[in-house]
């Protein structure tokens, strides 16, 4: 036997397949199909929680995803721990082990529940009024109590060794929600050949059909008919049927993210599985049938364990084959509770009585009761309940009071009515408005293509549902493009009704504040908190919410939203409408990071740019940094080189024979047509019309505002044809910046722009020796100087290969750039590589890369400059045409702030102790005794022990630095300040001679 | 995610392929070395950040890499339409329920026919 | 106003909290005052607060559309930290941190600053440059700081991953120890008792329509909902809808308006100590006292008042954050919701005088205006007093956009190279 609670003959689950799982330590049998929650209870256990605040002992309340109590923690290993779970939702697998939450050191007895004791103090908000002396006390005493009394589940503390998956669809129709409406607005939808996606959150489909059993559906029981209506979608290829899968998020032009679970209801799930799955669909037309949650009963002591909503009791009992009790009591305010009370009778469970709150119940269920030998009490109150871990009595009195009756139970179910679940619909930014007869927010204005069918929709009939559903159903499918084929409208008889009942605090919650009724279980607020946050002049529904933290649980408030805004509003003398709702927001239940990750983690949490030659320069002992996306070679390190050493080794070879760069990842944009230099003319500062093809100039580009926005070195390959190179991280935003010019602004321009960055491999061979080393790679190309000097650009062959061989150079020595078609660039780096061997060169990464260009005193746009820049503040004033009538930031240049004196410029700085190394990014003052705050005059931009030079260097700007070279400023660090003097920016070859070779 | 229709693609794409690209309507002006500190200021910075209808450009980044313009209602991220560079900005104030008046050809072309065309 | 204390609570205790009043009281407009306050947020709360205080100006109006708070201040990811890189910046918001450090007692209302240290990731070279950049300034300038290698940025907050394998392995970060956060919904509750108590009127529920403006240009009031409300003075402070706000005045700004996520996730034990952020995997996430994971996600790319966003912006914020803490992948989103930020083409806030005499603005707060609260909210009510800038805020004008003179912390960070 699965547990003592398990009714032989109820239920759908099969006898034959079981289960085996622990909950706190404790081993338990449960039946295939069954929850947490239900195979619990089954075992006669209610207990399955404790409260946010006060740690109150705490069972399930529901059947389904609305669950505030049940959250417990799943875990199949270690590593797959799992918080917070529902235990209504979470099916059993055979060896799952499961735990309680939020107590210490057990469920039943929990030092926590101090703060229950406490509650007259922890009234909502009081947080706000104390805790406040002495002032240093709240980060170091009383909040990280706090902290640990709060909180619910523990966090995983290794790495999720699961995986998750991810699709996009699209489809005609999207129905969210499988029950009765959902079902028939497929099939209508489907019947006329549209794509139809139809979710579902539980494992079957069939809604309340899982506990309304009386329902019929052509003829069959609902719940029949529902797998049947299901088997017979999925037979069809234009639909796909999701069960386990919940609409969670609902976005702007009909995009729905639903997550699926897969594999957590399985015992041994296979290897390659994802857990979850998150679906990303864009609908043409989207059905809303997401039903309705039922709301309990806000009474005195209404949240001890073995109190909950009468449709979980019904389907714990239709569905899964457990009573909730022996001996249950009935506490109501709506109809749909007599149903769940019949059942349980019918089963042999003893009701104690029904207690109705209102005069009268609904056409003859008082009769029917009557005829099952169920006592029903009308127009009375259930005032207090006994039992500390489980309900053991109820006290019953008329409403308005008079005497006292204290019914033994050993369960308490209650309903105070359905509220239309609106989430989805609110979430499509429709306007909720609320329907005064019936008491219930309902979809109002829709502002998405979308549609509401059943009772999340007010109808409360089956056939009109079906009806409704079938009609929503054909209709959306033919505004989708598919208008021929048709559906019967199912004929649907003998469900519950859903309309009625009460919002807010029954008799006796009220207005005496000295009782404990709950509207919100798991943040454990009671209507007389929303009372107190009424009275302290919190008069918004927002405020309301976040003064008491009402609905601001893990549910969300599925059950409390609308009890609360009925007690603020009755507190506030206004009407429910006036008082408004607070907003749904996304995501319906909890969804799993991992299931929104999908596979963007690890290697794939973003590209990396690697450039044809990696594998060799991996292969050579590099070392990679990442700039943006790209991986750069930094240094080549020899056995027992450290960096420092290494970069030496290669700023020396550099200058003395010659080393060879990856230069890949420089940007290229290839700029063509009869226009391309008129163009290049307004992009740059330059001027274009002067360069010959076969040369190649400097160019500094701006943003309209007059900064410096990135740099590069552009070769004109033909009158109508210019190379231009970008600095890395540069390269996407230099192409859109000149698309944006190109296309919007100077469209009469007659010019092409193809990005080339990926196409060009580079390889820079620069120092002394550097043209007998490629010498004889090359063919088709005079190397001489005379025949290709410095800033020029050749189209040749390179080992064989097409190449644009550019005499260029950012080390300040003879230097080519050779660029070959980027499948040739891992051949022609090695045959580099060989040729340079007898020369004793070597490969260089970045970091002397950086080294040798300070030592030239050659900028690098965004670490020299800053995107606060001039030209002329970077010393690159020389580059800006004076005589262009427009280019494109020659405004914003003149600005007043721009050309005032005392601005930032770049200059060089040595330090006074030529072995000391500046840290890049130290500030520079005058005046190193200055009290704080100092006036800074600026910052070291580049700072690196040169080699070459035989001591540090480093480039800064410093506010009015020209005008101060010669003098001496001080860099303050903290344990002691360094003297530094401001130089020009060329430490090396001030003449410049080298580079000509 | 924004569902954005490329005038030139003449199809409605996702978000991720297009990158917004600030207000449509404001042209660099011809004589931009001339103009004043303040009519700087008002051509590159200020803006009128409307709630209601924005006139907005968007590039199709991710697919034919056109710039293009847009009307979309900032309040319901709703489009009201697209429509290619360079053409008018569409009107859309008439009494209300009047039907906006469209661009001649804000039908969708084809994305040879707009690449096709700039290659004379 | 009756103090807040363990001892009031106490009391209160005994009688079912019968005794406590409204914390501010919501009358009906007067026909005149000397100061509005358009936008009942923290900042125009604490605002009106300090005109009461520090100036002596108690006829004033703070004039809310809807709920107080209900703005950025209460949507917000409530990160506090000063550690900014320019002179402009660190004046305002370490003048705001300071002010934080106070606030609860100045207010009597425990707004739970929370000094849990904000960490800053670094995960390259050029990132580093930068922090060791801002680290110098803001210690020079007497703003804590540090640089933390990447095993005590470990110490510091243990779930971090520090591997290098990571595909965007951590090389260190800067910590500001004083930095943290706090409750925000206190923040605005708590100007707003403290404001009502020295006589200003807290106005709900009252959207502003039109300015009315004088003869000689000045304005003269405000046409609300409530019908016309007469003022020598008027602050704008009304992140999201400044634009809208300020156009009535025929004041335009160089604004867009753009939606900024965030989300939470299912209340967790304490796991998280601090606030973490990292600038180039785009990620912020600190643990709330309730045991909240609050991640701050990126903005969307277009304007929009709609408090929504897009789900790859909230995808995309998850998989950097499950990248730096991979423990996360299991945790659940709980709620996510947007708000609308004012952003200036500098990401720098606007506040001073504008070309409409006695309108007054505060607004480009972009992202970052929740730190900023009671500094802002004291300059801005020195500028409304005395009709020019603190000395503080003197750099925030609306002027600078025509001399070129700005306040670019995010150029300044400029990665390229």
């Amino acid at each position: 036997m699965t547990g003592a609670n398990r009714i032989a003959g109820a239920g759908r689950l099969t006898p034959a397949k079981t289960a085996r799982f622990r909950f706190d330590g404790r081993g338990f049998t449960a039946l295939a199909g069954d929850t947490v929650a239900s195979a619990l209870l089954a075992n006669g256990i209610h207990l399955m929680g404790r409260s946010f605040k006060y740690h109150r002992p705490r069972g399930v309340v529901s059947a389904g995803p609305e669950e505030p109590n049940a959250l417990i923690n799943v875990s199949r290993d270690t590593a797959r721990s799992q918080p917070n779970v529902r235990a209504t939702v979470q099916e059993v697998f055979d060896g799952m082990t499961v735990g309680s939450q939020n107590r210490y050191p057990s469920l039943a007895f929990d030092l926590g529940g101090i703060n229950d004791t406490l509650s007259p103090f922890f009234a909502a908000g009081f947080y706000y009024k104390t805790f406040m002396w002495p002032k240093q006390a709240w980060a170091s005493i009383y909040e990280p109590r706090i902290r640990e009394a709060a909180g619910l589940g523990v966090s995983p503390k290794e790495e999720d060794p699961d995986h998750y998956a991810c699709r996009y669809a699209h489809c005609d129709v999207l129905v969210i929600g499988g029950g009765a409406a959902g079902l028939a607005a497929a099939k209508a939808a489907a019947a006329t050949g549209a794509t139809v996606i139809l979710a579902d959150e539980q494992p079957e489909v069939g809604g309340a059909l899982h506990f309304d059993t009386g329902a019929e559906i052509d003829g069959q029981n609902g719940y029949a008919w529902a797998q049947a209506t299901a088997a017979s979608l999925k037979a069809m290829d234009n639909v796909t049927l999701l069960t386990r899968t919940t609409a969670f998020g609902y976005y702007a032009q009909n995009f729905v993210a639903m997550a699926e679970r897969v594999t957590d209801h399985i015992d041994r799930p296979q290897a390659n599985a994802p857990r979850e799955r998150l679906w990303q669909v864009r609908a043409k037309r989207v059905v809303i049938a997401t039903g309705s949650i039922e709301r309990h009963m806000v009474f005195a002591d209404n949240d001890r364990p073995g109190i909950l909503l009468a449709s979980a009791a019904r389907t714990y009992l239709n569905h899964f084959g457990v009573t909730v009790g022996r001996k249950v009591g009935v506490y109501t305010a709506h109809d749909s509770a007599y149903e769940a009370a019949f059942d349980l009778k019918r089963a042999g469970v003893e009701i104690a009585a029904i207690v109705d709150s209102r005069l009268r119940p609904g056409d003859g269920l008082f009769e029917k009761a009557r005829s099952l030998g169920i006592e029903v009490f009308t127009d009375h109150a259930v005032i207090a309940t006994s039992g500390r871990l489980r309900v053991a009595s109820m006290t019953v009195v008329p409403n308005g009071g008079g005497s006292k009756r204290k019914i033994a139970v050993d369960a308490l179910i209650t309903s105070s009515g359905w509220t239309p679940s609106v989430h989805m619909f609110s979430q499509s930014r429709g306007k909720v408005a609320y329907d005064a007869a019936t008491g219930r927010f309902l979809p109002g204005h829709y502002v998405q293509d979308c549609v509401s069918v059943g009772t999340c929709n007010g109808t409360d009939d089956l056939q009109a549902i079906l009806e409704e559903a079938t009609a929503a159903g054909a209709k959306l499918a033919a505004e989708a493009g598919h208008a021929e084929g048709a559906a019967p409208v199912p004929a649907g008889r003998n469900a519950i009704a859903w309309t009625g009942g009460m919002a807010g605090a029954a008799y006796g919650a009220g207005p005496d504040d000295s009782v404990k009724a709950f509207v919100d279980f798991q943040n454990d607020v009671c209507a007389k908190d929303i009372r107190l946050a009424v009275r302290e002049g919190m008069h918004s529904i927002e405020h309301i919410k976040r003064f008491t933290t009402n609905g601001m649980a893990t549910d969300q408030g599925k059950l409390s939203n609308l009890h609360g805004l009925a007690i603020a509003a009755e507190a506030l003398g206004r009407g429910i409408p006036e008082v408004g709702l607070t907003t749904f927001r996304a995501p319906y239940t909890p969804v799993t990071f991992g299931t929104l990750i999908g596979h963007a983690r690890g290697d794939i949490f973003d590209p990396t740019r690697k450039t044809p030659m990696h594998a060799v320069e991996e292969a050579n002992g590099a070392a990679f940094e990442d700039v943006g996306q790209w991986k750069r070679a930094w240094y080549y390190a020899r056995p027992g080189e450290d960096m420092h050493a290494a970069v030496n080794r290669e700023c020396r070879t550099v200058r003395t024979t010659a080393g060879y760069f990856n230069a890949s990842t420089l940007g290229k944009i290839e700029v063509v047509g009869p226009d391309a230099a008129a163009f290049l003319n307004l992009i740059y500062t330059n001027s274009w019309d002067t360069l010959k093809p076969g040369r190649c100039r400097y160019g500094i580009m701006l943003r309209e505002d007059g900064f410096v926005y990135d740099d590069g070195v552009v070769g004109r390959i033909a009158e109508d044809r210019f190379h231009v190179t970008t600095t890395t991280g540069g390269a996407p935003r230099v192409m859109h910046h000149m698309e944006d010019y190109l296309q919007t602004e100077f469209p009469h321009l007659n010019v092409w722009l193809t990005s080339t960055t990926e196409q060009w491999a580079v390889i820079a061979v620069q120092g002394p020796k550097a043209r007998e080393i490629i010498a004889p790679l090359v063919e088709g190309a005079d190397l001489s100087n005379e025949a290709l000097p410095h800033m020029s650009v050749v189209e040749a062959k390179v080992c064989g290969v097409p190449a644009r061989l550019f005499r260029v150079s950012f080390t300040g020595e003879l230097g080519y750039e050779i660029n070959v078609p980027a499948d040739y660039g891992a051949a022609v780096w090695e045959a580099v590589a060989k040729a340079a061997e007898p020369f004793g060169a070597c490969p260089y990464g970045t970091e002397t890369m950086h080294v040798l260009r300070a030592e030239k005193g050659y900028i690098i746009v965004g670490q020299d400059t800053d995107g606060t820049l001039t030209p002329d503040d970077a010393g690159v004033a020389w580059a800006v045409g004076k005589k262009k009538p427009d280019f494109v930031g020659i405004r914003g240049l003149k600005r007043p702030d721009l050309v005032r004196e005392g601005r930032k410029q770049l200059v060089g700085l040595l330090t006074k102790d030529p072995k000391e190394v500046l840290e890049e990014g130290a500030q520079i003052v005058a005046d190193p005794n200055q009290p704080k705050p100092m006036i800074m005059l600026g910052h070291v931009t580049s700072s690196y022990w040169s080699e070459n030079c035989g001591r540090s260097i480093a480039m800064a700007v410093v506010a009015g630095g020209r005008a101060k070279v010669g003098q001496t400023l001080y860099v303050p660090m903290p344990d002691r300040t360094i003297a530094v003097e401001v130089t020009d920016t060329v430490f090396f070859d001030k003449e410049g001679g080298r580079i000509h070779g | 995610m924004l569902l954005i229709h490329c005038p030139y693609c003449g199809e409605a794409r996702a978000e991720l392929e297009f990158r917004a690209a600030g207000d449509a309507h404001i042209d660099r002006p011809a004589n931009i070395a001339a103009i004043s500190d303040e009519e700087f200021a008002e051509y590159f910075f200020l803006r009128d950040n409307p709630k209601g209808l924005i006139y907005e450009r968007w590039r199709h980044i991710h697919g034919c890499g056109r710039f293009f313009n847009a009307v979309r209602d900032t309040v319901s991220d709703k489009f009201v339409m697209t429509y290619k560079a360079g053409q008018p900005k569409p009107d859309l104030s008439p009494a209300p329920g009047a039907a906006p008046a469209l661009p001649a050809d804000s039908r969708p072309v084809e994305t040879y026919e707009a690449t096709e065309g700039r290659a004379e | 106003m009756r103090k807040y204390s363990v001892f009031a609570v106490a009391r209160e205790a005994m009688r079912a909290h019968k005794g406590w009043e409204a914390q501010w009281t919501s009358p009906e407009p007067r026909a005149q005052y000397d100061v509005i306050i358009i936008g009942g947020g923290a900042h125009g709360l604490g605002a009106a607060y300090y005109l009461a205080k520090e100036h002596g100006i108690t006829n004033v109006a703070v004039i809310e559309k809807g709920w107080l708070g209900g703005g950025n201040t209460g949507r917000n990811t409530t990160i506090i930290r000063s550690n900014y890189l320019y002179e402009e910046s660190m004046d305002i918001y370490e003048h705001s941190l300071k002010l934080w450090e106070g606030l609860s007692q100045e207010l009597n209302y425990n707004v739970m600053y929370s000094p849990r240290g904000v960490m800053m990731l670094s995960h390259n070279i050029h990132d580093q440059q930068v922090f060791k950049r801002h680290i110098h300034a803001n210690r020079l300038y007497g703003i804590d700081n540090e640089w933390l290698t990447p095993e005590q940025a470990k110490e510091f907050c243990p779930p971090l991953d520090i591997s290098a394998s990571a595909r965007y392995a951590i090389n260190g970060a800067a910590l500001q120890r004083r930095g943290g956060t706090a409750r925000h919904d206190a923040v605005a509750w708590g100007y707003a008792r403290a404001a009502s108590d020295r006589g200003v009127h807290v106005i709900q529920n009252c959207e502003v329509k039109g300015i009315r403006r004088g003869p000689d240009g000045a304005v003269t009031g405000v046409e609300t909902t409530k019908g016309f409300i007469g003022a020598r003075k008027i602050g704008v402070s009304a992140s999201g809808h400044n634009s809208m706000v300020l156009g009535m005045a025929d004041v335009r700004l160089p604004l867009h308006s753009v939606p900024l996520q965030a989300l939470v996730s299912e209340p967790l034990k304490p796991i998280f100590p601090c606030v973490v952020m990292s600038n180039t995997v785009h990620a912020y996430i600190s643990q709330s006292d309730k045991g909240e994971l609050v991640i701050g996600a990126g903005t969307d790319q277009y304007n929009s008042y709609s408090q929504t966003g897009g789900l790859q912006i909230i995808t995309h914020t998850l998989d950097a954050i499950c990248e730096l803490f991979p423990i996360f992948r299991r945790v659940k989103m709980m709620r996510q919701w947007g708000g609308i930020t004012d952003n200036t083409p500098d990401r720098s806030p606007i506040q001073g005088v504008t070309p409409v005499p006695n309108l007054f603005v505060n607004c480009g707060w972009g992202t970052g205006g929740f730190k900023a609260t009671p500094g802002s909210a004291h300059l801005f009510a020195h500028l409304i007093a005395r009709g020019e800038p603190h000395r503080l805020a003197a750099g925030l004008t609306l002027d600078r956009f025509r001399t070129g003179r700005l306040i670019d912390e995010a150029a300044a960070a400029a990665v390229a190279h």
